[in-house]
């Protein structure tokens, strides 16, 4: 899940040197989850509504189980096929045989971030299937060979600019920086595929157990095209997906849509209840869901089981200070910001090379603050450095370093000593009661700010000097 | 009231006039304050970093030296919010200690949360007198704690001859983190900057953090950079503003 090859030191260090970038996150981030907060705080005390869609979230993923059974029982009563996949390779075999199956050649997917967790557009392509990207920001990322930067803006990185000189050179339309333009050219182009299309995927932002219904939410329309022209649709969800009733889901649209765009409403909210004829005449002849696993029940039995709980609004990249800085890719994950620092290694089977992503977080705590259904991500994130820890993992000379300090700090005569020696060692080294450089570790701190030279005195020693008089 | 202080291994290391400020502040209110001095760390570095065995031996230093305490009082935010987030979970498989676990996390304030909550001091009966402009940063774990910007700004506010100049950005982090101030040294200096900035374009003389953690991170940037703007305790501006402080180092 980790893109192969992906250096954080260097992804970090190039999105920090990025002036573009920066821009593009320092005005869109701020101003995006300044708007999230107001429009929450319209339904009331936004933790009395977040803590009821936290509480449904915690119930459902507590009782996934019988909760997907039930939506199985009830989709495939409308007229569904109910397909399981355990993992990313299963799901694609199951995806490709089902359009092999119908005879589809051409498919128009709308966004899905599972679709990207398991690669899906690949498997497609591969099987010969044309296929295109009809969110607007995907469709430029596809357009453009990147990847989405972000959960629900996925081209949050690129500029105006680039898309114009994009769509000129990839689509021989003329120059524009209008995103008006750029828009309708997009329109136009993606209008054909959609009537050519026989193929529709989709993802799911809810799975409703009560009446075995599908839940999508979009500002752009794709979503309603994508799952009702082609004659077959595909519904890919993570098996987390899942909640128990219509009631459920009045709640948490409210804070999901509020969290993601910072409005009352998407402009297109599609229920979705079965194939064409059962309901209406709208709809796909054929209907599919793909119910995912990859890993998620290894969640589900860690402590980490909330996480399962996110309903990916992306409001904690946008409030998150590290994202703010680094953007998505950095993350060199799918999933990027705190929710994907605390998602993806355990996703990844906690593979080498994931030690890094809970590091990726100064515990500000800023994203458990706007998440709508209150997810303790400092305190996952704190779990998995844990994890990484007991596993052995890191630098050995900084475990014994960490023993060795500890030792101190864990008694107050040793801790006298510690004082003492520090105030000896980075008092011949400073000047002024600063240290402009240290050595080793500690060069990072100084290699941007100076580190201060222990108090002459410190309070214990005035405490006990002036016997506590004073 | 008996108040035990928790000074915190920085205040005590680098900050001792916070902890003299804290004590003085304390009983001109009225309390009865002792300095337990068995006590060293909270242990929240370690625990942060995911050394949580190192974290144990640290914090159960805390369980010992304060079982006795009537309240623990503490100048540093986030050496709070290890303890009343994180002890639970940190002790839980240590069922002897879970009691004075949950008698630490009971009594345990943070400073200007004790004076507001628990002391329930009315500053606008006191005559406080300060000279100079003051800025604000509030920390992501006085942030954490529940604790509203305004509240302290009132303190400061209070001060008569104080001008309070509200810094751009003020919930944002100031990029310290513990580890994470030299694990990821480029982001976190983008933060400080950042922060510097913000502080420094209010044009104060002084910037109030009331926590271990950021006063670090913000002094250690402003002195490298040469930014004006010094760090000071909400302890050191009160005390100072009723005359506690004999003047030495004075705004």
């Amino acid at each position: 899940m980790i893109h192969p090859g992906h250096s954080f030191e260097q992804a970090i260090e190039e999105a920090l040197g990025d002036s573009s970038l920066q821009t593009s996150l320092n005005t869109h981030l701020v101003r995006r989850s300044q708007v999230a907060r107001e429009s929450l705080l319209e339904l009331g005390e936004p933790d009395r509504i977040s803590g009821l869609a936290q509480r449904i979230k915690q119930y459902s993923v507590r009782h996934l189980d019988e909760l997907l059974v039930r939506f199985c029982d009830r989709f495939e009563g409308l007229g569904g096929v109910v397909h399981w996949a355990a993992d990313g390779d299963e799901a694609k075999r199951i995806i490709v045989e089902i359009a092999v199956q119908h005879g589809c050649k051409r498919c128009v997917k709308s966004k899905s971030m599972v679709s990207e967790e398991i690669e899906l557009n690949g498997a497609l392509i591969a099987a010969g299937i044309e296929t295109v990207e009809t969110d607007l920001g995907e469709f430029i990322i596809q357009l453009s060979n990147d990847r989405p930067s972000h959960i629900v803006t996925p081209m949050i990185h690129k500029t105006r600019a680039e898309v114009g000189r994009l769509f000129q050179e990839k689509l021989g339309t003329h120059y524009t920086e209008d995103p008006e333009e750029l828009t309708q050219i997009a329109r136009r182009y993606l209008r054909e595929k959609f009537h050519q299309g026989d193929l529709g995927i989709t993802g799911v932002n809810f799975a409703v157990a009560e009446t075995g219904s599908l839940c999508l939410v979009t500002n752009e329309g794709n979503g309603r095209m994508v799952s009702s022209v082609p004659r077959v649709h595909i519904a890919l969800m993570g098996m987390e997906k899942v909640i128990g009733t219509m009631r459920d889901l009045g709640v948490l649209f409210k804070v999901f849509v509020r969290s993601a765009v910072g409005t009352r409403l998407t402009v297109y909210t599609t229920i979705i209840s079965g194939p064409r004829g059962q309901v209406g005449v709208d709809g796909p002849e054929h209907l599919h869901v793909v119910i995912l696993n990859n890993r998620r029940s290894d969640v589900l039995a860690s402590r980490h089981l909330d996480l399962l709980g996110c309903l990916r609004c992306g409001a904690c990249l946008n409030v998150c200070p590290v994202y703010r800085k680094i953007g998505g890719h950095a993350y060199g994950s799918v999933y990027s910001g705190p929710i994907g620092a605390a998602e993806t290694p355990l996703l990844a089977g906690m593979a080498s090379g994931m030690e890094t992503l809970p590091e990726l977080c100064s515990l500000c705590g800023a994203c458990l603050e706007s998440c709508p259904v209150k997810i303790d991500l400092p305190r996952d994130l704190i779990g998995l450095r844990n994890v990484f820890v007991e596993e052995g993992r890191g630098p050995v000379w900084m475990r014994w370093a960490v023993g060795f300090s500890a030792w101190f700090l864990s008694g107050p005569r040793r801790f006298r000593l510690a004082q003492g020696v520090g105030r000896f060692v980075l008092g011949r080294m400073g000047q002024g009661g600063w240290v402009r450089r240290l050595r080793f570790y500690g060069s990072r701190w100084t290699a941007s700010r100076d580190f201060p030279v222990p108090a002459r005195e410190s309070f214990r020693e005035l405490w006990k000097a002036s016997e506590g008089e004073l | 009231m008996k108040v035990s202080l928790f000074t915190t291994c920085l205040t005590d290391t680098f900050l001792p006039r916070v902890a003299v400020a804290t004590v003085r502040l304390l009983r001109h209110l009225g309390c009865e304050v002792d300095f337990p001095v068995g006590q060293t760390c909270c242990g929240q570095m370690y625990f942060n970093s995911g050394y949580h065995q190192q974290a144990k031996r640290v914090g159960r230093t805390m369980l010992e030296v304060f079982s006795e305490s009537e309240y623990v009082v503490c100048p540093s935010a986030s050496c709070v919010a290890m303890i009343r987030d994180y002890y639970e979970e940190l002790f839980e498989n240590e069922s002897e200690l879970q009691g004075r676990v949950k008698e630490l996390i009971g009594k345990t304030f943070e400073l200007t949360e004790f004076l507001d909550g628990v002391l329930k001091v009315d500053f606008s009966q006191y005559r406080l007198e300060g000279i100079g402009r003051v800025t604000y940063h509030h920390g992501c774990h006085n942030r954490g704690l529940g604790q509203k910007a305004e509240q302290v700004i009132g303190l400061i506010q209070a001060i008569a001859g104080l001008e309070y100049l509200e810094p751009e950005k003020m919930d944002q982090c100031c990029g310290f983190g513990g580890a994470f101030a030299v694990k990821m040294e480029g982001i976190s200096a983008s933060l400080a900057s950042d922060k510097s900035r913000c502080l420094a374009a209010t044009g104060a003389d002084r910037v109030v953090i009331n926590e271990g953690g950021c006063w670090l991170q913000i002094a250690g940037y402003s002195h490298r950079e040469g930014v004006a703007v010094r760090p000071l305790h909400i302890a050191e501006l009160l005390a100072e503003s009723l005359g506690l402080m004999d003047g030495e180092d004075g705004l």
